[in-house]
């Protein structure tokens, strides 16, 4: 059993596994920190952006000013935003069975594997996770679409050049793998492979495998995995949380007795305590609207955008701002809100009950409908006659280098008086900001990642005991800016095995039993004896039948005699048909009781000698020797076969067959 | 000898207060609890006496799983489990358990407030009886307990109905409820996977139909419809609030926008609100189609359908409405029929089953003059349609549903017994299995006989497969050999030689050595080569090797051969084996006394 490793970013996973004869990839997360090199795509005519200098060498000897644009005192890819796959060389792609995905962040990649790789396999996914995971691509794409660039930078990713590069562009890795987005073609055609599952719902693999999405309390449907057969089992997981949010709460109790669990997706922010974040983004949102300003929370379209919209709703009308309006926008705000209230089999308790009476599981309906909150698919349009301020933004794209978000750095960011809060944890707030500085906008930094903590994980694992446990490297040691932090790293017994990207690491696995199947009527030809007390056992002659990777055991079917011909007279001296392996015998011919049975047989004339390892028996008038010792015994008969396989039977019933 | 029981308690070659009991695997799991539409006595809900004659049924039941909110299936249930009294898991998927309260609180109304009838279960009962509910998701696997696991399939019909497999080991049955093998205006059809139940147990309501396309049937609904309003006649459509109800309403929506008609059409209850945001809010059970475009389009908000007050009953001129119940046994759908019947006019069209004794079933067999409550007769002038949209499979369907799950025994419910018999017949014809139909509190017992699940060590089953072969030779099947090993509940397959190592026990020899003499002039070596050279032709399927040691090997059968130096001709042949190599040695014994060929 191995584990390749295509990506090693913990939180956007891609790893396959090759167990029994099946390979499984478990999700494929695409890394959007690549597009934070390039420069941001205006929805709108940017006079700023398009002025800016082009890069050329201090020296004049390399000359990119049609690719590199110096920006805010940094280089930018003046281009379209690209994205750094999973590894793609590391196995052949076409060869995976299966792909299972955790959760709607974990599956943007899903294009790239599965088109033009020659990839024919299932993806398994729940519902939410596919149709949100569908609108997370679908408002990428669109993204992208809406602002075309003309040119496609790629001198810049020469290594000859790229090593001239000022920092950080001359230190970025694997710069040849990054790609640009993906169509709406490729979306479509990857999502079409898709097969919906359920929580705890058993799906089996070519027979060999099981595989089992489980809650695991992330997002709406997001899952972890079961990967097991009747005697080994792996759990995958994947961005899971304790915090009481929206969806349906983890299943911890049904990953216990794993042989290997694999853990991906903590907490991005592990020093971070989500509600106190949520406590200070309410505090920087009332300050900002009350004294006339306006603020902008770049987000993704789906997640905890829904637990902040129910939270702030009962945070505005507390703190008497109830007026104030939401926008939403983005070309998927719509769907998100409608799909977020019809997938109550996916969310917790409470929100469940809710569509029992029946009313929409999340409040936003009602926002909505008493226009507090109002969403458009883009700035254009409704949204600039309709919009008034002071008011609160959600857009995106989190990197702020595409979407809607653009237009407002750009429209908001000189005012001292707007606000910018970050709640997304995969962008590093600063590098987000990198192109648009120097802002008078303020900036308040509050993420917001539910997913599980250090001191979480640990609790859990002592719960669930995994014999072995496998990890990001990462997670092996304390955070680079914070290395005496070392609460903030696993620490077991035995070790993590960790991995990196492209790492390839042999799990400890003995596998020694596999489930066999026998029929009924083989079940009930066989005789158990009892060797010792609570242990019986049975010699089993059976043929054995191997379809689809099951086992099962069938009697033995005894072929028809052959009618006697009348050509062949010599029947007799046929050999006989290849037989089957004879049992082995164990056990002891014991003396007396061998002498007493011979007697009983009408073999009265024996002289007994005995010798170092047991007795010779000589059968006077048969002229058959017979030598009984522990480990074995020896008939010697010349002339009488008949007398040879009667004392044969008669030595037999001492013994056990196995 | 394992065997699963099937009783029902209702539905037994009837349709109404289905109940089905099941006993597999040492589980007594019920199905449905449902009440007969037909009945206002004891006879309205199953003899849950046959269970236990005193007390609760907590310890005889192990769960019970509800299929869908229909009355005749779970209209009982807050009469089992709190006034008979049951303590333990109630199954039914999300919908399911949204609607089915509100149904059994308006049966409630109707029967207690209405008719006056007291010892009947109370609006505080049915909370108490929800309370016991677990809500099903599709597909999941849902374990009860240790061993019995249920899973829930799409079945159509209505919103939120479900199929159910029920597993102990290697046993199974499957329950399907009412289902719909086509898809409708706003469900999916039933699905199910090739799950192989030793029992499935199907609702057989149109065994004897092959319903024509659905087109057909919506054309002629509409056609229908469209004519009585064109000359100024009022058309009662009696439907249950939630299920036909919405495809019926989609349906004249549609039509309506279309053909631009203006009368208007009602919808009778406080529901219909309340019943299409069920819609909305579980649009994931719907069609593929309906949850596809629920973004742009909601199909459940609905522009010509308004809700209907009692005083338009009288209004002039045409109209459309919906009322409920759907059997005209009582409530408002009776209220307008009886001031609707009299003009010929008017129409009402029937859209689904209805049992024997209600109103519906009788103008339905064509009844002119119906009695009243108070002696008081009815003559039924307005022209009486029969619309079969009630979503159940027909015989085609059934059939279909057999294909895909391939059961090996087929039990009918939800039936009549004569048409039952003829789908019995046809099932045991084309299927060749087993087709069973108990009447009520008649029990089916099936022998299951399950195979035997032992772990089988890899090494042994790899080494077999290698040996056998990727393609095993049915003329000539290997055998292979084993020895199972029952230690504390665990059955194990091993080697023989593993097994003996793991007992701790060491293995006897038992030999066997052969003198045959024969005259043979040649020498020692020479004559072994002669008997090496025989027995190369003579045991062509065996292993025959001649050893530089002066020996002749065939499998493991040593053949030496000697002479004294006082008689040089006359050999002494030793054979020597193991009791593996029985037989083979018995054989070389008997040919060699017989002399070697010249």
């Amino acid at each position: 059993m191995k584990l390749y490793c295509l990506s090693g970013h913990p939180t956007l996973p891609c790893n396959v596994l090759k167990f029994k004869s099946t390979t499984i990839m478990l999700d494929c997360g695409l890394d959007i920190t690549a597009s934070l090199y390039f420069l941001p795509l205006p929805l709108v005519h940017s006079p700023r952006l398009s002025k800016l200098p082009g890069w050329v060498s201090k020296d004049g000897a390399v000359n990119l000013e049609k690719e590199l644009k110096e920006c805010s005192g940094r280089v930018f890819v003046d281009s379209q935003p690209e994205f750094c796959l999973p590894e793609r060389e590391l196995l052949d792609l076409s060869t995976i069975d299966v792909i299972l995905i955790s959760n709607y962040h974990c599956m943007m990649a899903l294009p790239y594997i599965t088109e033009n790789t020659g990839f024919t396999g299932t993806v398994y996914a729940t519902e939410p996770t596919l149709q949100i995971g569908r609108l997370l691509m679908e408002e990428l794409v669109a993204f992208m679409e809406r602002v075309p660039k003309a040119h496609t930078a790629t001198c810049w990713k020469n290594k000859d050049i790229q090593k001239l590069l000022p920092a950080p562009l001359k230190d970025v890795v694997d710069v040849c793998s990054w790609r640009r987005c993906y169509s709406m073609l490729e979306v479509n055609s990857a999502l079409s492979k898709v097969q919906l599952v359920g929580y705890s719902q058993k799906v089996e693999l070519f027979g060999a495998v099981q595989v089992s999405p489980l809650s695991s309390g992330y997002s709406l449907g997001s899952s972890n995995w079961i990967i097991q057969s009747h005697y080994e089992k792996v759990s995958y997981v994947s961005g899971s949380s304790l915090l009481t949010t929206h969806p349906q709460p983890m299943d911890q109790s049904s990953l216990k007795n794993s042989d290997v669990l694999i853990l991906t997706g903590l907490t991005q922010i592990p020093t971070a305590n989500p509600d106190g974040m949520l406590g200070e983004f309410c505090s920087n949102l009332s300050m900002t609207i009350r004294a006339g300003g306006n603020v902008l929370v770049p987000c993704y379209s789906s997640g905890v955008i829904y637990d902040l919209l129910e939270c702030l709703y009962q945070f505005m009308d507390s703190a008497n701002l109830g007026n104030t309006p939401f926008y939403f926008i983005s070309p998927v705000a719509n769907s998100s809100l409608e799909f977020s209230q019809i997938f109550a089999e996916w969310l917790c308790q409470n929100k469940q009950s809710k569509v029992y009476l029946p009313e929409p599981p999340f409040p936003h309906a009602e926002l909505i409908q008493t226009n507090k909150l109002k969403h458009y698919p883009s700035i254009h349009g409704d949204f600039s006659s309709e919009f008034r301020q002071p008011c609160v933004v959600f857009t995106g794209h989190p990197s702020l280098r595409f979407g809607d978000v653009v237009h407002f750095m750009e429209l908001w960011g000189k005012s001292s008086l707007n606000t910018i809060i970050f709640t997304e944890p995969d962008f590093s707030y600063l590098e987000a900001l990198a192109p648009y500085q120097p802002l008078a906008m303020k900036c308040v930094y509050c993420p917001i990642d539910t997913r599980l903590n250090f001191h979480q994980v640990s609790k859990l694992l002592k719960e669930i005991q995994p014999l072995h446990v496998v990890c990001p490297e990462p997670y092996t040691q304390p955070p680079p800016a914070q290395p005496h932090r070392t609460d903030l790293m696993l620490e077991l017994q035995p070790a993590p095995m960790a991995y990196r990207r492209c790492s390839v690491l042999g799990l400890p696995f003995r596998r020694r039993y596999e489930r066999i199947h026998l029929l009924p009527e083989l079940a009930k030809s066989l005789v158990l004896s009892e060797m010792k007390t609570g242990v019986s056992v049975a010699t089993v002659s059976a043929v054995l039948h191997s379809k689809d990777n099951k086992h099962v055991l069938q009697p033995v079917v005894k072929p028809a005699p052959v009618p006697p011909s009348k050509k062949r007279k010599r029947v007799t001296e046929d050999p006989p048909e290849v037989l089957d392996p004879k049992p082995l015998l164990t056990g002891a011919v014991p003396l007396e009781p061998f002498l007493a049975l011979l007697h009983k047989n009408g073999i009265m004339e024996v002289k007994v000698e005995e010798t170092s390892g047991g007795h010779i028996l000589h059968l006077q008038a048969e002229d058959v020797l017979i030598q009984l010792e522990e480990e074995g015994t020896h008939i010697i008969c010349d002339h009488n076969e008949s007398l040879r396989t009667a004392l044969r039977d008669l030595v037999l019933r001492f013994l056990h067959k196995l | 000898m394992p065997e699963i029981k099937v009783t029902p308690l209702g539905a037994g070659q009837d349709v109404g207060r289905s109940c089905i009991l099941v006993s597999i695997g040492g589980k007594n799991i019920m199905l449905d609890c449902g009440m007969h539409m037909g009945y206002n006595d004891d006879r309205r809900f199953p003899d849950f006496s046959y269970i236990t004659q005193n007390g609760r049924l907590t310890e005889f039941l192990d769960c019970v799983i509800i299929s869908h909110f229909h009355l005749d299936h779970c209209g009982a249930l807050p009469y089992m489990s709190e006034m008979v009294g049951y303590d333990g898991p109630i199954y039914m998927t999300h919908p399911t358990k949204a609607i089915c309260p509100i149904l059994l609180e308006d049966f409630r109304k109707i029967t207690v407030d209405k008719k006056g009838e007291t010892n009947f279960f109370t609006a505080q009962m049915i909370k108490d009886c929800m309370k016991k509910v677990v809500p099903l998701n599709l597909h999941q696997t849902v374990q009860v307990d240790e061993e019995l696991e249920i899973k829930a399939y799409y079945a159509g019909h209505v919103l939120g109905a479900a199929m159910v497999q029920i597993k102990v080991g290697l046993e199974s049955v499957v329950y399907t409820g009412d289902y719909n093998m086509t898809p409708d205006r706003h469900l999916g059809a039933a699905w199910i996977d090739k799950c192989r139940p030793d029992i499935l147990i199907s609702e057989s309501t149109y065994a004897t139909t092959i319903r024509d396309s659905k087109r057909c049937r919506e054309r002629d609904f509409l056609k229908k419809v469209h004519e009585t309003v064109e000359r100024g006649g009022k058309v009662l459509i009696p439907v249950f609030a939630l299920g036909r109800a919405q495809e019926l309403c989609i349906l004249l929506e549609t039509f309506w926008e279309r053909m631009n008609l203006k009368a208007p059409i009602y919808f009778s209850t406080g529901l219909t609100e309340k019943a299409n945001n069920y819609y909305k809010l579980f649009i994931t059970w719907t069609n593929q189609k309906i949850r596809k475009t629920f973004v742009q389009r909601n199909m459940f908000e609905f522009k010509h359908i308004k809700a209907f007050d009692r005083s338009y009953a009288d209004n002039p001129g045409p109209m459309v409405v919906f009322a409920t119940p759907g059997m005209l046994h009582a409530g408002q759908s009776l209220h307008i029929f009886k001031k609707w019947a009299g003009n010929e006019k008017n129409m009402v069209i029937m859209p689904g089953y209805c049992v024997q004794g209600t109103v519906g079933h009788k103008i339905l067999n064509g009844q002119k003059k119906l009695e009243m409550e108070g002696r008081s007769t009815l003559d039924v002038k307005l022209q009486v349609e029969y619309m079969s949209f009630s979503a159940h499979a027909d015989a085609k369907g059934i059939m279909q549903l057999i294909r895909m799950a391939e059961p090996r025994n087929m039990l009918l419910v939800h039936g009549e017994a004569k048409k039952m018999e003829f789908l019995k017949d046809k099932i045991e014809q084309e299927f060749n299995i087993s087709c069973f139909m108990p009447a009520n509190g008649e029990t089916t017992t099936i022998v299951t006989n399950p195979n035997v699940p032992v772990d089988i060590s890899l090494n042994l089953l790899k080494r077999e497969m290698a040996l056998g072969g990727p393609l095993p030779d049915s003329k000539r099947p290997r055998t292979m050999r084993g020895t199972l090993i029952m230690k504390d509940n665990s059955l194990r397959l091993v080697s023989p030689e593993q097994a003996l190592k793991e007992l701790g026990l060491s293995e006897h020899q038992l030999r066997f050595t052969c003198r045959v003499q024969l005259h043979d002039s040649h020498s020692d070596s020479e004559t072994l080569g002669r008997i090496y050279t025989y027995l190369k032709s003579a045991l062509k399927n065996y292993g025959v090797q001649h050893l530089p040691d002066g020996t002749v090997i065939v499998e493991s059968i040593v053949i030496k051969v000697t002479s004294s130096p006082e008689e040089p001709n006359l050999k002494v042949i030793l054979l020597s084996w193991s009791y593996q190599d029985e037989e083979l040695g018995s054989f070389l014994s008997t040919l060699l006394k017989k002399g070697l060929p010249s």
